[in-house]
């Protein structure tokens, strides 16, 4: 036990002692909490849109006059055809297209009901969602002061039918924590420790220890255990600052997004294990955690894009990425605030990973070079 | 002397206030194998880059081939080899590749490397080994070919940094025959060594102690100085002298 | 007593063969040195030993363990630096001494009389990165780390590459210090003239073991008389011995040339064709074979 805390001591001097390890392991996540926080603006300022009037009369002449008045938005194109809406949408022209049906004004008048609908770009789906908000804020106090004047009928109104394109389920809007927090349990948990195991191969001193009483099995979890500490300290440093910084509220349960988020450094511990078992210097450690571990990870767990609007076979491989499984049970836990009963799948999927792992780390770990 | 292909004149490098290089003046004469000794940390290393042109001096000045160390250092590089222990050549590269990469560093025409590259492989007996990785040759032919291609460009001086460590005995000696051959060509050479029986086969030594340099002769005068019989009696006597600790 | 015992020990990798069936024996308390250039296979018989790798065919025993089946029972009993400087260089003097010695279960204190002439040397400095130290008092730190443990056989590979004479010669005297503690040392070099210092010696060339013997019998069977040639001219002399057909062997010796001649030919005869090749101030003398004589001697004769 002596010999087990000397060394986890020494591994927390090596930590300890390299500034820049220093930087990436504690700096990182508050940084890349506050960039992402503040780099996803929810502010919309002359967003470019195009009207297709199918009916050209008062009433939206009118709609049309209150959304040029605005300073959310600037018209740039009437058009006359739907395929337009298309084409203006892809090549970026417009963010946004209101379309008006055919005889607004009457169908308003008569049927007490017009339809309005509203298309909408949601690759940047905060962005899409602060536009529909304003869109129809802006119909509704059209609706409340006009149209109850025009006539008797009641109830009137304009019924605005949002599309989003491009991104329908709304990822983004507070996913980059949950995002966050997988990667960069990830990159301390699986890339730290794969390179702070392999120095010790590349460096030569992995022959001294091996060559020494101490168990090799014990090196390695003496080497895993300043990642975990660190990792925990890391996910309080994130929950804190964005409850308190960023506003995102923790709507489910504490306890369990912290139960689960050890399980996810467990997992993400073994697979650096893994990788220090089969790589022989830093740079490969690096590369596989990195290219292996990292880009799939900000890729293909859902946290820039959704995984449902992948090709199936992309969704197939980011089905094997623990990170996948761990935001959606964070995303469901934090943002969703649902029940444990609905995790269980994610929740078995995270604990079949972790006996795998385990089981094929100490088959792949050599107690010789 | 219009001889002269090396001179330093108080060549100083300081880091900080660590004096690594302290005032050293010498002068190499052409053709001539000049042993440049010191135990580690005594400063060899860094007098011998600034001297390459890869470390600016903190003071003091040095010309290598005609050239100021300081103010040409791309003019010095273009007349000089090198060669070091940790690093010679790709080993990822075949023989011949090696070669013409070498020789199109230094700028040397396609043709003129690959007739020249057959006259030196045949004359280390490498021939069969051109298609080789360097990886695969043993260490001792692997310096050898190293040499051959620091000098391919024809420089006046050639550089070498611990050329033999580890080299077996026998391969060492080929090592030195090549480089007498290369002064009878008429090229110079520069060369440090942790062997002290290869000191002897220098023309002039000098010995680095703490950044200075405490003794410059032929090997028997110095062994005739400190009343030695061998180099390595020369060498104890005068790194024991030294004070300071660190690299 | 034996400490080390090597039954036929092969190792190739990927076609390349290592260790060609060597066998040995190392007694208890003996410096025993693997004199040979690099890539002739001591890292690999080093690593075999001290159980880090496993030999293809073969045995071997450290202090009467077997390196295969009791390897935990080794691992608790040897000392070993490896080629590499091993210390970790963010940790200061102290610290590497002191993690060595809470690895191997004891403490800094309960050994410090088996370092203590070693380590006196660089206490002065224990508050230090071990980064930060030179060349030679990283050896004396890698060796007091290596020691703390009062290991009964201990590992030092190739511990002098790279370093300076003043360090090698007392890095030399430590070792004969130890010797007296009763520990037993294998060490390889490929610093001939370290092998004088060694009570026996082996010669390994390509993964082969070509003799063992004391270094004083190595000389003693050198087989031919060995005579030291110089004259002004050195490069020119070592031409002209080349081109002579009597001369069997020639190589430059520091400031002479060491020369074997065939049985038939006397030293006059060589004196008068060195007369006849226009050399001035030639001097020929019969010396003792040194170790490095003998290396080539054996290697040249294995490789015919």
């Amino acid at each position: 036990m002596k010999q087990f805390l000397a060394f986890v001591k020494k591994e927390f001097f090596h930590i300890f002692r390299d500034k820049r390890t220093v930087l990436i392991l504690l700096a990182m996540p508050v940084v890349q909490i506050i960039l992402f926080g503040f780099a996803i603006t929810t502010e919309v300022k002359n967003a470019q849109i195009a009207i297709y009037d199918q009916s050209k009369d008062v009433v939206t002449q009118q709609i049309i006059q209150r959304l040029q008045a605005n300073e959310y938005f600037t018209l740039v194109e009437n058009i006359s055809e739907p395929s337009q809406i298309e084409k203006l949408m892809k090549n970026g022209r417009v963010s946004m297209v209101l379309v008006f049906e055919p005889n607004f004004q009457e169908n308003i008048e008569h049927l007490g009901k017009a339809d309005l609908q509203v298309v909408v770009d949601a690759t940047d789906p905060n962005q899409a969602k602060t536009m529909t908000n304003y869109v129809t804020s802006i119909i509704m106090q059209y609706q409340q002061e006009f149209i109850p004047l025009k006539s008797e009928v009641a109830p009137m109104q304009i019924v605005p039918q949002v599309r989003m394109l491009y991104n329908p389920q709304m990822v983004g809007a507070y996913n980059f924590v949950p995002g966050v927090m997988g990667l960069i349990l990830m990159l301390i948990c699986a890339m730290m420790t794969s390179i702070s195991i392999v120095r010790e191969k590349e460096k030569g001193s992995m022959e001294v220890l091996l060559a020494s009483p101490i168990r090799p099995i014990f090196i390695i979890i003496a080497k895993a255990v300043p990642y975990f500490v660190i990792s925990i300290g890391n996910l309080a440093t994130i929950l804190t600052l964005s409850v308190f910084v960023l506003n995102v509220p923790i709507a489910g349960s504490l306890t369990m997004i912290v139960a689960v988020s050890l399980l996810f450094i467990l997992v993400a511990l073994l697979l650096g294990l893994l990788i220090s078992n089969l790589v022989k210097s830093q740079v490969a450690a690096m590369l596989i955690s990195g290219m292996g571990l990292m880009t799939p990870t900000m890729i293909l767990s859902g946290m820039m894009f959704p995984t449902e609007s992948m090709p199936v076979i992309l969704q197939g491989i980011s089905s094997i990425i623990p990170a996948r499984w761990y935001i959606t049970i964070i995303k469901k836990l934090m943002i969703q605030g649902v029940d444990s009963v609905y995790i269980v799948t994610e929740l078995g999927v995270l604990i079949l990973m972790l006996l795998v792992l385990l089981a094929v780390s100490l088959k792949t770990f050599k107690k010789r070079l | 002397m219009n001889d002269i292909v090396i001179q330093a004149h108080e060549l100083t490098k300081k880091f900080g206030d660590f004096t690594a290089v302290d005032h050293i003046s010498f002068e190499v004469h052409k053709a001539e194998i000049f042993g440049f000794l010191g135990a580690n940390g005594a400063g060899k290393t860094t007098a011998m880059r600034m001297l390459c042109g890869l470390s600016h001096p903190t003071s003091g000045s040095g010309s290598v081939a005609g050239f100021d160390i300081a103010k040409d250092p791309e003019k010095v590089k273009a007349s000089i080899g090198y060669m070091s222990q940790k690093f010679s050549l790709y080993g990822d590269l075949k023989v011949w590749e090696n070669i013409r990469l070498f020789g199109g560093i230094y700028g040397m025409k396609t043709k003129a490397i690959a007739s020249k590259t057959d006259v030196i492989l045949n004359h280390l007996g490498l021939m069969s080994e051109k298609n080789t990785l360097v990886r695969d040759l043993p260490l001792g032919w692997k310096q050898k070919l190293a040499f051959s291609v620091s000098i391919f460009h024809s420089p006046q001086i050639v550089f070498l940094d611990e050329p033999t460590g580890g080299v077996d005995p026998a391969a060492r000696r080929q090592f030195w025959e090549m480089i007498y051959e290369a002064v009878d060509q008429g090229i110079t050479v520069f060369v440090t060594t942790h062997y002290m029986d290869e000191a002897e086969y220098c023309d002039r030594v000098s010995i680095m102690v703490d950044g200075r340099i405490e003794g410059l002769n032929t090997p028997a005068q110095l062994k005739q100085e400190t009343t030695s019989t061998s180099m390595d009696e020369v060498f104890q006597k005068f790194a024991r002298k030294a004070t300071r600790n660190q690299d | 007593m034996i400490a080390v015992a090597v039954k036929n020990i092969s190792k190739t990798y990927d076609k390349v063969s290592a260790l060609k069936s060597i066998s040995f024996e190392a007694s208890k308390g003996e410096i025993f040195g693997i004199i040979g250039p690099d890539g002739a296979g001591k890292t690999t018989l080093f690593r075999i030993l001290t159980t880090l790798l496993l030999a293809d065919s073969g045995e071997a025993t450290v202090d009467g363990f077997n390196v295969v089946n009791d390897y935990k029972a080794i691992r608790q009993r040897i000392g070993y630096m490896p080629g590499k400087f091993s210390l970790y260089e963010d940790l200061s003097v102290e610290e590497n001494l002191e993690f060595f010695a809470t690895l191997f279960h004891t403490t800094v204190q309960e050994n410090y009389h088996l370092i203590e002439e070693i380590y006196k040397q660089i206490e002065p400095f224990k508050k230090r990165r071990a980064g930060k130290l030179s060349g030679g008092m990283k050896q004396k730190l890698a060796l007091s780390c290596a020691l703390i443990h009062k290991p009964s056989v201990l590992f030092l590979d190739e511990p002098t590459t790279g370093v300076d004479p003043v360090s090698r010669k007392e890095f030399w005297e430590m070792l004969s210090n130890l010797k007296t503690q009763g520990i037993t040392i294998l060490v390889s070099t490929p610093y001939m003239d370290e092998a004088s210092l060694c009570d026996r010696i082996t010669f390994i060339h390509q993964g082969k073991f070509l003799d063992v013997d004391t270094p004083r019998n190595m000389i003693a069977k050198y087989p031919s008389k060995l005579l030291a040639v110089s004259a002004s001219r050195m490069y020119p002399l070592l031409l002209d011995l080349r081109a002579n057909p009597q001369v069997l062997s020639s190589f430059t010796f520091g400031d002479n040339h060491h020369v074997t001649l065939a049985a038939t030919y006397s030293v006059e005869e060589l004196a008068a064709y060195l007369r006849l090749k226009n050399h001035e101030d030639v001097l020929i003398q019969p010396i003792e074979p040194t170790i490095e004589d003998c290396f080539m001697q054996i290697t040249t004769t294995a490789d015919e």
